[in-house]
């Protein structure tokens, strides 16, 4: 490309081209994705170069390598449908404990008392890690779906429920004002004047509920993978591992990885056309 | 109320085409909190707003003035004492009487200005979308915010936003308007723009209005009837008519010298009871 420029001859072209070069790079660097991408690439090429340096795949597999073992493990092997089992379980516990808290809130914000119900709850239950309630779990309900579904709804429900609380506490006054100035009562106040007033709140507590889920499940899918016929991701981890096939493990590492910065990617789209296009937060 | 029919005689030579007043406060006492923390707000304070009248509560801080707009609006239950609209007791708040509030916030973030003003058409008045919106941007461009149609209301300055306000209330086309100190957070520049056009709007739409503030050239500007209170708590002090001055009779003689007899009104009262 400089031989070309040199060809050229004339100095200011050369200086032009370089300005539009500079100045496209520019914007190419003002878009986040491209910036991430990056991020990614750079952390692709250390962990190459260390494996390498390493020498040792079946403590610590290359870059190259995991991504050949994803695709084969996509391709020919159960990672797949372990994955849409994962997704599966955790699309159920979610939703659920996402209902139960709305349930919850709602009885909070009627009852006074029922809301120091609910923040006594959830001040003991928070600081439990979900994954503590496993072999209870086991206990009462076997090895299976039930089981997973009660940690997930643990690891939800008491995060969430209380991003949801403040958020409708958080409501302001002369919006509440504005809505039974319309003369909204019941549901249609809480679905038109308080859901969307809550959302910032409403959105972040999702989040993290979310965050907590994912991590909850791949845990305890770790223990037994039983949940259906396929197992999960993380029963697919664990068994690879049993096998030493340390670049499956690795490639469902990745595969756990790539799966959250997807939901994560969702939440940011659902964030940039609602609370951030509407100024509800920065 | 039982006494509300042997009162009305006086009230008729002033609203000759309405029998009844369209708002009426009687004996109207207002408490904050319960049991000994109780503090009362307001006490025993009566008027009646005819139709397209325009009357301003003026008062200082602590005087109640909010506090019984609130009432009248049906947010507040008065301790004793009633509100009637039309000669109907108002028992909560409704779309026949839309309050502009003194907080920017009262326009909803997540809909667009023209939602915004769209919005209590459709829940209130029960109009379709096409025509909701159709209305609220003809109100919109009425209150000269043509230009800020699509916006969203954190792009809004200030002035723009009470101009929003004022637009969904106007496109509700309510019995009366309520509005709570609507230009009190606002710069004095865009104040005074929006007190012109606010009066410029009352004149070619005629519309009834209540309007709590406590700047006595505003309130002698943009009321027909004064309604003077006291603080702590809130009592009525007197009522000044103030038909007759209004933008073009601003900073002369006879203007100047309601406001300066509001001014020693107050002030007395003030001095008495601080």
């Amino acid at each position: 490309m400089s031989e070309s420029l040199m060809s050229d001859g004339s100095l200011a072209g050369r200086a032009g081209a370089g300005l539009r070069l500079s100045a496209g790079l520019a914007a190419l660097w003002r878009v986040a994705l491209v910036r991430r991408a990056v991020v990614l690439a750079g952390l692709a090429v250390a962990w190459q170069v260390a494996a390498v340096w390493q020498n040792n795949p079946l403590l610590f597999p290359t870059f190259t390598d995991t991504i050949s073992a994803l695709v084969e493990a996509l391709a020919h092997e159960d990672l797949l449908p372990a994955s849409i089992a994962s997704v599966t379980v955790l699309a159920k516990g979610y939703v659920l404990a996402v209902a139960l808290a709305l349930v919850f809130v709602s009885l909070a914000i009627a009852v006074p008392f029922l809301k120091e119900v609910l923040l006594t709850l959830t001040a003991m239950f928070n600081p439990l890690p979900a994954i503590a309630l496993l072999p209870l779990a086991m206990l009462w309900l076997g090895l299976g779906e039930a089981s997973l579904l009660l940690v997930m709804v643990h690891a939800v429900l008491w995060p969430f429920a209380l991003a949801a609380l403040t958020g409708f506490e958080q409501v302001p006054e002369t919006q509440r004002l504005v809505g039974r100035n319309y003369g909204l009562k019941g549901p249609a106040y809480v679905a038109l004047i308080l859901i969307p007033a809550a959302l910032p709140s409403l959105l972040s507590g999702l989040k993290i509920a979310w965050a907590f889920a994912w991590r909850t499940l791949i845990a305890a899918e770790l223990v037994f993978g039983v949940s259906s016929r396929a197992g999960g991701l993380g029963w697919f981890v664990y068994r690879n591992r049993n096998e030493l096939l340390t670049d499956r493990v690795f490639a469902g590492l990745v595969t756990v990885i790539v799966i959250g910065l997807l939901v994560e990617i969702l939440f940011r789209l659902v964030e940039q056309r609602t609370v951030l296009r509407w100024g509800m937060q920065r | 109320m039982t006494v509300l029919s042997p009162i009305l005689p006086p009230v008729a030579p002033v609203a000759p085409l309405a029998a009844l007043p369209v708002l009426e406060a009687r004996g109207l006492t207002l408490d904050y909190g319960h049991g000994a923390g109780r503090v009362r707000a307001v006490e025993d304070v009566s008027f009646t707003l005819a139709e397209r009248e325009r009357l301003v509560l003026l008062g200082p801080s602590g005087c109640g003035k909010s506090s019984i707009l609130k009432a009248l609006a049906g947010f507040l239950r008065p301790a004793a004492g009633t509100v009637s609209r039309r000669g109907k007791a108002v028992t909560g708040p409704g779309p026949d009487r839309i309050v502009v509030f003194q907080e920017f916030d009262q326009l909803l973030p997540w809909k667009s200005v023209t939602d915004n003003v769209a919005f209590p058409l459709r829940v209130a008045g029960g109009i379709g979308r096409a025509e909701a919106r159709e209305r609220a941007q003809a109100a919109l461009v009425k209150v000269g915010l043509a230009r800020a149609l699509d916006a969203y209301p954190h792009t809004l300055s200030g002035g723009m936003k009470q101009r929003a306000a004022i637009a969904r209330a106007l496109a509700a086309e309510p019995d009366v308007l309520l509005m709570d100190e609507p230009f009190a957070a606002l710069d004095a520049l865009t104040r005074r723009t929006l007190q012109e056009d606010l009066l410029a709007l009352a004149e070619a739409q005629g519309f009834t209005l209540v309007f709590v503030t406590h700047a006595i050239d505003e309130a002698v500007l943009v009321g027909t009837r004064l309604h003077l209170l006291a603080a702590h708590p809130g009592r009525t002090l007197a009522s000044f008519d103030t038909a007759g001055l209004g933008l073009a009779q601003r900073g002369t003689p006879a203007f100047e010298a309601v406001v300066r007899d509001v001014h020693d009104l107050l002030f007395a009262d003030g001095a008495r009871h601080v």
